[in-house]
């Protein structure tokens, strides 16, 4: 449970008054107020897009607001860059970490820290010790690479301790982290805060923000929307502030167990060529028609190696061609327009630059998979018939646009999201691989989309859901599994397998009973 | 910042049409203030430069056959740069076209078949395009950025031309000049008129000019050039073979660079010599930016740069104008050109921004 409320300080620590700032076409903050207390532990609230990461870069002094004002303890103060924000004891801990991998511990920190701090050799007693005080364990000599995700961002919590800290900034901190390692995670931020250190947590999972935080503000499409107390929020309160209205947040699907196998992976294994990339080791896997299998996993932990093996973008020599089969073809050796002839469509995790075009038109977007759906005759191009196919995709899917010309960059995330997985649907695959299907879209948009993902299942088709988001996994899944340095564990029935269970998979202990570490080797 | 461009999320059709207008005035403006300063009469000259060489039939002919080369090449670029493949090599291209079609030319003096003719166009399209080859397979098997490989072989193509119009393919019964023999009549291009110069190579370039229309515009292998161009990862999404789409893109850019190499020995000219080409293929690169990549695009911006290169020699003559003006004049307008596509994208803001920027510099005066 959070700690209480610490006694307020006549002076906030950080108070911004009314801080604007608007990009070309869209006003990112609109008058924005927000202070936090020394020793208080503050949630920054709000969807993707809401406005939270230019309001964190403007008190960084990434960036500069508009107009408004910012305070620090008090004084009125103009951020120019990070150094200065630095020099006044804010640290700030980004969701990509800027890690040099090649260098270890010590090297990353001294580099950060500038000359006058020392050499990384002076540097490692400071960084052990701060590193025993606040829980983290850490070797400062251990190169980077051989880092887990959850141990580099130790490095990046532990390079902002370094200094004299007063303000922390974590930008999503958990995302990247196991249940476990989450909860570790809290507890150093709990013994900071204790220490008179403002922490401003970003995030917008409901449950960490009430376990943790004191105070909240929630941001909405740029403005505040409300400050709230979480611990004496519902879920239900906190999202209807967030979204404005929480229908299909909390939508329960059916569970079925499907029919015979589509898609099957055996002991698939690929070597990986880049030193710090991840290699696969004897995946098994077996989708059946008719049901959803998500596979959970830290990203980084194999993810994209078996998206693109999946889906054909990496192909395999014909000799392994039978580790993995579509019903009864074997398919590794194929490319990917020879597995989309075989039944599969496939949603890409990044939408624009992967899973569709952003300057060519929704149109021609439709086009680019939906090929081989007799669009295309004696090689040449039937525009109707394309032109067709995108209205019925934005017509079915609901997908905000003024018409199927428009290029598909000037679509927002999940509007476009919504468009590339209703051209996937609309051409009935036997077999549907999505990553991160909501990622990065509002509410609403990711209800329509776990709406469609159900009605394909019930309409007979296999799907594979690869995600971050434990929550959605659990949501949509009728079987589990978990990625870890990869490897696959088993598959497991949703509701035969629990958060905690899910969690110890994702750290890598597929067998033996779960212990909580942050080791993920 | 008193001007600052926002963009506008989609392109503008307005000022797809507005922007070569509003260009076309500024150069015209500036053109005359410049001419003025140097004391010419501004409207004479202006006359001089882009209305009297196509005032006539003759002047028009001369327009074609002039722009012909360069159309050709253009076109073919549009297809290698639609794909993002930076073929700088049309020039080459070209010299090894008009290279290959004279050695055979030169060895079939005496034939006259009409097939002769056919031939020779085939050689001198097939060597292009064999040349272009050369760039795409050091690109897919080694990698090797097309610019470098390209423009190098620029210089081998042209060296190589060199050493055949001195030694091999020189005219025995030429004085020992450095050009070939005259071509026999059946090798030659027919003439479209009596009285200039424009030829049967028009035909071929309209027919380019519609097969690149309907490769880019209408087929899908058109549309997979494009997407590989945007997108790579997208390309490989889908399945799409890259190797093989720059493989085709390279070999249709150096087959019509080759086919206007041999439509110049072959058309006006009737002989191989040194100066095959003024820099047509290096040309051919602007104007395909020029005309947006578009084949109707190029169309008119081909016709604009041989306009430019004619009604500056003209310029030359009757008024004596130094040849540096008249390519300061052609540099002002591909400028004025390309700056005004600015507009297509971006919105340009002016005082409304400047307003609103001053209100929080009260603010930070406060703060300091």
């Amino acid at each position: 449970m959070p700690n209480p409320v610490p006694t307020p300080d006549p002076t906030p620590r950080l108070q911004l008054r009314r801080i604007s700032k608007r990009y070309p076409g869209c006003l990112a903050n609109d008058a924005i107020d927000l202070s936090i207390h020394p020793g208080e532990i503050h949630a920054l609230l709000g969807e993707n897009g809401a406005g939270k990461s230019t309001l964190m870069k403007i008190i960084y002094g990434v960036t500069q607001a508009d107009s408004g004002e910012l305070l620090w303890q008090g004084q009125r103060q103009l951020m120019r860059n990070p150094a200065q924000a630095r020099s006044l004891g804010i640290g700030m801990v980004f969701q990509h970490f800027s890690l040099f991998e090649t260098l270890s511990v010590a090297q990353n920190i001294a580099l950060a820290m500038g000359a006058k701090a020392g050499t990384p050799k002076q540097l490692e007693p400071k960084i052990r010790e701060v590193s025993q005080r606040y829980g983290m364990a850490l070797e400062p000599e251990r190169l980077v690479h051989s880092l887990s995700i959850g141990e580099r961002q130790r490095v990046e919590i532990i390079r902002c301790l370094m200094q004299d800290i007063r303000l922390l900034i974590l930008d999503e901190p958990t995302s990247v982290l196991t249940p476990q390692e989450a909860d570790e995670l809290f507890v150093t931020l709990r013994r900071l805060a204790s220490e008179g250190c403002s922490i401003l947590f970003i995030s917008h999972k409901l449950g960490e923000v009430r376990a943790l935080c004191h105070s909240a503000t929630v941001l909405r499409g740029g403005r505040v929307a409300g400050h709230c107390v979480p611990a004496e929020c519902s879920d239900q309160q906190l999202a209807q502030l967030m979204v404005g209205e929480a229908a299909g947040l909390l939508a329960h699907y059916r569970k079925v167990s499907g029919g015979p196998a589509f898609l099957q992976v055996q002991n698939l294994a690929w070597h990986n060529p880049d030193p710090f990339g991840c290699s696969l080791q004897g995946l098994d896997l077996e989708v059946r028609s008719g049901e959803i299998v998500g596979i959970a996993g830290v990203a980084g932990n194999g993810q994209d190696e078996l998206l693109a093996l999946l889906s054909g973008e990496q192909t395999l020599a014909r000799a392994d061609s039978a580790s993995i089969r579509f019903a009864e073809h074997a398919v590794a050796h194929l490319r990917p327009d020879a597995r989309r002839a075989l039944g599969l469509a496939f949603v890409p995790a990044e939408r624009l630059g992967h899973g569709a075009v952003p300057e060519l038109s929704l149109a021609d977007n439709a086009l680019l998979t939906a090929f081989q759906q007799g669009l295309v005759s004696h090689g040449l191009i039937q525009h109707d018939k394309v032109q067709a196919l995108a209205e019925q995709i934005i017509q079915r899917f609901g997908v905000k646009t003024p018409d199927a010309q428009t290029l598909a960059r000037s679509l927002s995330g999940g509007n476009l999201q919504k468009f590339i997985l209703g051209r996937e649907i609309l051409q009935q695959p036997r077999l549907l691989i999505a990553a991160h299907p909501t990622w990065g879209v509002d509410v609403g948009a990711a209800a329509t989309i776990h709406r469609a993902l159900i009605a394909l299942r019930d309409a007979g088709a296999a799907i594979l859901v690869i995600s971050e988001d434990l929550d959605e996994l659990f949501q949509i899944s009728d079987r589990l599994g978990a990625l870890c340095s990869g490897r696959l564990s088993a598959l497991k029935a949703t509701g035969d397998t629990t958060l905690v269970e899910m969690g110890g998979w994702m750290a890598g202990q597929f067998d033996a009973p779960c212990h909580s570490t942050a080791q993920a080797h | 910042m008193l001007l600052s461009l926002e963009p506008r999320g989609q392109q503008s059709r307005l000022m797809l049409w507005c922007s070569p207008l509003l260009a076309a005035v500024l150069t015209l403006g500036c053109g005359s203030l410049l001419f003025i300063a140097l004391g010419h009469d501004p409207l004479l000259t202006l006359h001089t430069l882009l209305i009297a060489p196509i005032s006539d039939l003759y002047g028009v002919s001369e327009l074609l056959v002039k722009a012909l080369p360069i159309l050709l090449c253009a076109l073919g670029l549009a297809v290698a740069y639609q794909a993002r493949i930076w073929n700088i090599g049309a020039e080459g291209q070209l010299l090894l076209g008009a290279l290959a079609g004279s050695a055979l030319a030169v060895n079939i003096i005496d034939l006259q078949s009409r097939w002769a003719l056919v031939l020779i166009l085939i050689t001198g399209t097939l060597a292009g395009a064999a040349w272009a080859g050369l760039t795409a397979w050091l690109r897919t098997r080694f990698n090797a950025n097309e610019i470098l490989t390209s423009i190098m072989l620029n210089y081998i193509a042209l060296n190589s031309l060199l050493y055949f119009v001195h030694g091999p393919l020189k005219d025995p019964e030429g004085f020992n000049f450095p050009q070939s023999a005259m071509f026999g009549d059946a090798s030659r291009l027919p003439l479209l008129l009596e009285d200039g110069r424009v030829h049967a190579g028009v035909y071929f370039a309209l027919l380019a000019l519609v097969a690149v229309w309907v490769l880019l515009q209408k087929s899908f292998v058109g549309f997979q050039i494009k997407v590989l161009g945007l997108d790579q990862r997208a390309a490989g999404f889908v399945g799409f073979r890259e190797k093989r789409l720059i493989w085709l893109a390279l070999l249709i850019s150096g087959g019509l660079a080759g086919l206007a190499g041999v439509c110049e020995v072959t058309g006006p000219i009737g002989q191989l010599v040194p100066q095959v080409s003024p820099g047509y293929g290096y040309a051919a690169i602007t104007v395909a930016f020029l005309g947006r990549l578009n084949p109707i695009g190029i169309l008119f911006s081909s016709l604009l740069m041989a306009l430019l290169y004619i009604g500056g020699e003209s310029a030359q003559m009757s008024l004596n104008l130094p040849q540096a003006i008249t390519q300061l004049f052609q540099g002002m307008m591909l400028f004025f050109l390309l700056a005004s596509d600015v507009l297509i994208l971006y919105r340009p803001r002016l005082n409304l921004r400047w307003a609103r920027r001053a209100a929080p510099s009260s603010v930070h005066a406060g703060a300091l």
